[in-house]
């Protein structure tokens, strides 16, 4: 378990740098049906920067900000939300995942991007757990 | 019985090496991966989705099914680790 505090250089860095990795992890998510990326890849970004923290500060202080049954409840929320549009799909009498019915603008782009958040969202909070159980286990 | 084991195995290496033979060869265009599939994503693919990465087109909405399975076995990875792993901090 991690409760030893690293050095304040080590500390400052990951301070300043964890903003712009959740910032990319983001952008990766938003853009990823208009240039490399996706949901995969920046799930695993963003869950990366809580690693990072958790790393340099202790798992405690990540626990305090985000605490784990809101991470199990995140876990779950990302597989839920991919599902609950291809389920809207077919209440709107399309077949399953059929995003061409959604009433959006554009809807088989924002489909798309609606299931790369649930996909980010899910993978980040994996991340993260699996991250936690692993390193608290004695 | 331990030599049986050994030709079992053989035997199905044999046919499934076989089975190989018969496949295309890698990135032979005129296979039917490469004849009919491919450029259907390819023509289509920006008119039917208004997404411009191909990529994303396939991976999240011809087979996004698919990319739901994936989603759920990371879920699942994730739920298997927690329930192994996982202690109760209120009984110690």
């Amino acid at each position: 378990m991690i409760t030893r505090q690293q050095s304040l250089i080590v500390k400052t860095v990951c301070r300043l740098l964890v903003p712009f990795i959740q910032m990319f992890g983001l952008y990766v998510i938003m853009h990823g049906h208009s240039s490399p990326g996706g949901g995969f890849q920046g799930g695993v970004i963003l869950g990366s920067s809580f690693i990072l923290l958790s790393i340099a500060y202790g798992i405690d202080e990540v626990k305090r900000r985000f605490s784990l049954p809101a991470l199990t409840v995140f876990t779950s929320l990302g597989v839920f939300l991919y599902a609950a549009i291809g389920v809207a799909c077919l209440f709107l009498g399309a077949n399953f995942l059929d995003y061409g019915v959604l009433p959006v603008a554009e809807p088989r782009s924002m489909g798309m991007l609606g299931i790369e958040i649930g996909v980010g969202i899910t993978v980040m909070a994996v991340m993260v757990s699996i991250f936690h159980d692993l390193i608290t286990f004695e | 019985m331990k030599y049986l084991h050994l030709v079992v195995t053989g035997v199905t290496g044999l046919l499934l090496i076989l089975g190989t033979l018969a496949m295309p060869d890698w990135g032979d265009p005129a296979s039917p991966a490469s004849s009919h599939v491919s450029p259907r994503y390819i023509e289509k693919g920006f008119e039917e989705t208004a997404v411009p990465n191909m990529v994303t087109a396939v991976l999240a909405d011809y087979r996004s099914f698919d990319t739901l399975g994936e989603t759920v076995v990371i879920f699942t990875a994730g739920v298997a680790v927690l329930l192994i792993l996982r202690t109760r901090r209120d009984e110690d």
